[in-house]
């Protein structure tokens, strides 16, 4: 960079502020969905600071259910129109893409919110207090545990109703972590759904000091990788000179590079660009919770209030491989011979340990959460394949994994003991017996993780690993089926622990849920079983949505 | 001087920064060097908005100042209750959930 380094080389800023300004266009009507979900998290923020405390729980939970309902209806109102197919485009001076796979992960995710917050709402569980029923989120997040303000606090009734505009704000951010289109907005998106998650995650009822230590662990994991994603993003930016993916993928393919000086200068010096790529993937890799950055992941399922395990889970795993597809499709076209190895290896080791150390678990939160790294890897292998069948078989795999995943610990919401909810494995043994039902959605849900037939989770991992072996990666294929092979055995293990053991004299209760869950669940399942049974439908809306706009 | 001579400044203390985040076991010592990667970012972006002659990366720079405070108000709330409930912020002693 010799020639950079004389000053008459250095280009003025000030010659820039000689250009009229103009004013940005922002397109209202393509980010509607953005606009509404943020706006009404404004709202609910404002309800939090007016409303007396007795009727906010209701409010909130009547706002936050209709703002993603008509941000969902919004995003259909797009897809019928055209903006997934013909009139995909790029939004918002360039910040966002608005196309096929935009518009089918928002339309999962905020799916996946709604069920959420019916999960959120649950007030059944906790025994009454003197006044009013009570949810799974602490009564004063601000006391401490097992002070003298927590026991005024339980005994008052209060709830921490904050937990919707929160789950606003997380949906928000992961809205437009998918969409984002430049480095910026990217990490922007980034902060916006991860900070929100990390005050839910200390945010429990019972077993406040789990909690957390939960959320401390996320935060500082989480800011650490947040800062590797910026600094890559700034080396990036000195190789290209420009945030925007399709700037940089024209310097990537060296269509820019000979136009100025400067570029020719830092583009020549690919170290910029592969630290900068491969510090950003690490940051995303990160929020998909693929080893070896998966060592929060187990931690933090088990200790966040088992609600916001779900949504976390559930809609972290599908913003966070919508980014990851667009940055390594989009910007890093021209780079896949060098990413395509480095994937490789990731999903084979990611598969491989999150099927291995699950069999050793013995907590059933714990359990699920390297099920989800095992998830994170089969989920790789479809990135890996080519674009079109590989992003359409990812998009359907999410799609199909989130509400399986949703459903699952809405289950365990509902297997208590006096000491809150019963996660120890041991203590599910007999459950069959006591709570037919109950272990029967479970099961369903376990086979679906397992991925066996007539299950969304079959269908799903077909789709993958087809467009893997046929953009030529086989052997990962056969690594991902003997991992499944491993994955299965914990899943029926389980089953055979809930249907197959006597039931134990101080076993837990299946508490009796209201409709909120009882209808996450009766989801959970439908979506399951149709997604297993009638995929067509679905198989087509994905590979309609596989093209990103450029 | 050269700009480009910043940009291996701000790696330098990228990399103190990343160390410490490693080495340090308080919860708060741990922030503040999460800060400091992040202001290493920081003078990357101005230095390579300089280098470039365009002015992406220090609006950029106002962006991360703005979410580096956000973050400072979620990480001290969650480090202060964690400090208050176990009068403690040392990370090593956050291991109630070690296998």
């Amino acid at each position: 960079m010799s020639a950079v380094a004389t000053a008459g080389t250095v280009p003025s800023l000030w010659t820039l502020a000689a250009e009229p300004l103009e004013a940005p266009k922002i397109e209202y009507g393509q980010l509607s969905p953005v606009i509404i979900v943020l706006g009404v998290a404004v709202l609910g923020i404002l309800l939090e600071a007016f409303l007396p405390r007795r009727v906010r729980y209701g409010a909130q939970l009547v706002v936050t259910a209709l703002g993603l309902v008509s941000a969902f209806a919004a995003v259909l109102g797009l897809a019928v129109t055209g903006h997934a197919t013909t009139k995909r485009a790029v939004v918002g001076m360039g910040a966002l893409a608005v196309d096929g796979p935009t518009l089918f992960l928002q339309g999962t995710i905020l799916l996946v919110g709604l069920v959420s917050v019916f999960v959120f709402a649950e007030r059944r569980l906790e025994p009454k207090s003197q006044t009013a029923h009570v949810d799974s989120f602490a009564a004063q997040p601000a006391a401490v545990p097992g002070g003298e303000g927590e026991r005024e606090a339980n005994a008052a009734g209060w709830t921490t109703t904050e937990v919707y505009p929160l789950l606003l704000f997380a949906v928000g951010g992961m809205l437009l972590f998918p969409a984002a289109n430049d480095l910026l907005t990217l990490f922007i998106a980034l902060e916006v759904f991860s900070l929100p998650l990390y005050l839910l995650c200390a945010l429990a009822r019972r077993r406040r000091l789990l909690s957390q230590e939960s959320a401390v662990k996320y935060f500082l994991l989480g800011a650490f990788s947040s800062a590797f994603l910026l600094f890559g993003a700034a080396l990036i930016y000195g190789y290209a000179g420009t945030f925007a993916y399709s700037g940089i993928a024209r310097v990537i393919g060296n269509a820019d590079r000979q136009t100025t000086a400067v570029l020719a200068e830092t583009a020549g010096s690919d170290a910029l660009l592969l630290i900068g790529g491969a510090l950003v993937v690490m940051g995303l890799l990160f929020k998909v919770g693929a080893v070896p950055f998966h060592m929060w992941t187990p931690d933090v399922y088990q200790g966040a209030p088992t609600p916001v395990t779900g949504f976390m889970a559930a809609a972290t795993k599908v913003a966070a491989f919508g980014a990851l597809l667009r940055l390594l499709y989009v910007a890093l076209e021209g780079l896949r011979w060098d990413w395509r190895p480095v994937m490789w290896g990731v999903a084979i080791v990611t598969m491989i340990a999150g099927a291995v150390i699950a069999i050793t678990q013995t907590d059933v939160k714990r359990l699920l959460a390297y099920s989800s790294i095992a998830h994170a890897g089969f989920l790789l292998a479809g990135v890996i394949a080519t674009e079109g069948r590989g992003v359409s078989s990812v998009l359907f795999y999410l799609g199909a994994y989130s509400f399986v995943t949703l459903g699952a610990f809405a289950v365990i919401t509902l297997v208590r003991d006096a000491g809150g909810e019963a996660t120890h494995l041991s203590k599910w043994a007999g459950l069959g017996r006591r709570s037919p039902l109950l272990a029967t959605a479970f099961s369903v849900f376990l086979l679906a993780f397992a991925g066996i037939p007539a299950t969304s989770g079959f269908i799903g991992k077909f789709a993958v690993f087809a467009a893997a072996a046929e953009g030529g990666a086989t052997p990962l294929v056969v690594v991902g089926v003997i991992a499944s092979a491993i994955a299965a055995f914990f899943y029926i293990r389980v089953m055979v622990l809930m249907f197959f053991s006597e039931p134990k004299a101080d076993g837990p209760t299946v508490a009796v849920p209201s409709v909120w869950t009882t209808s996450a669940i009766a989801i959970g399942v439908v979506v399951t079983l149709v997604l297993g049974v009638f995929p067509q439908y679905f198989l087509d809306l994905a590979s309609q949505a596989g093209v990103f706009v450029r | 001087m050269s700009p480009v001579n910043y940009v291996y400044l701000a790696a330098l203390l990228f990399t103190i920064g990343a160390a410490g985040v490693l080495i340090r076991r308080n919860a708060i010592v741990v922030f503040m060097c999460i800060e400091l990667m992040l202001n290493a970012a920081n003078l990357t972006l101005i230095a390579f908005s300089r280098i470039h002659g365009n002015l992406d990366g220090q609006i950029m720079a106002f962006f991360v100042m703005v979410v580096a405070a956000a973050e400072v108000v979620v990480g001290l709330a969650i480090i202060v209750m964690m400090y208050r409930s176990r009068h403690s912020a040392s990370v090593d002693d956050a291991s109630l959930m070690k296998l």
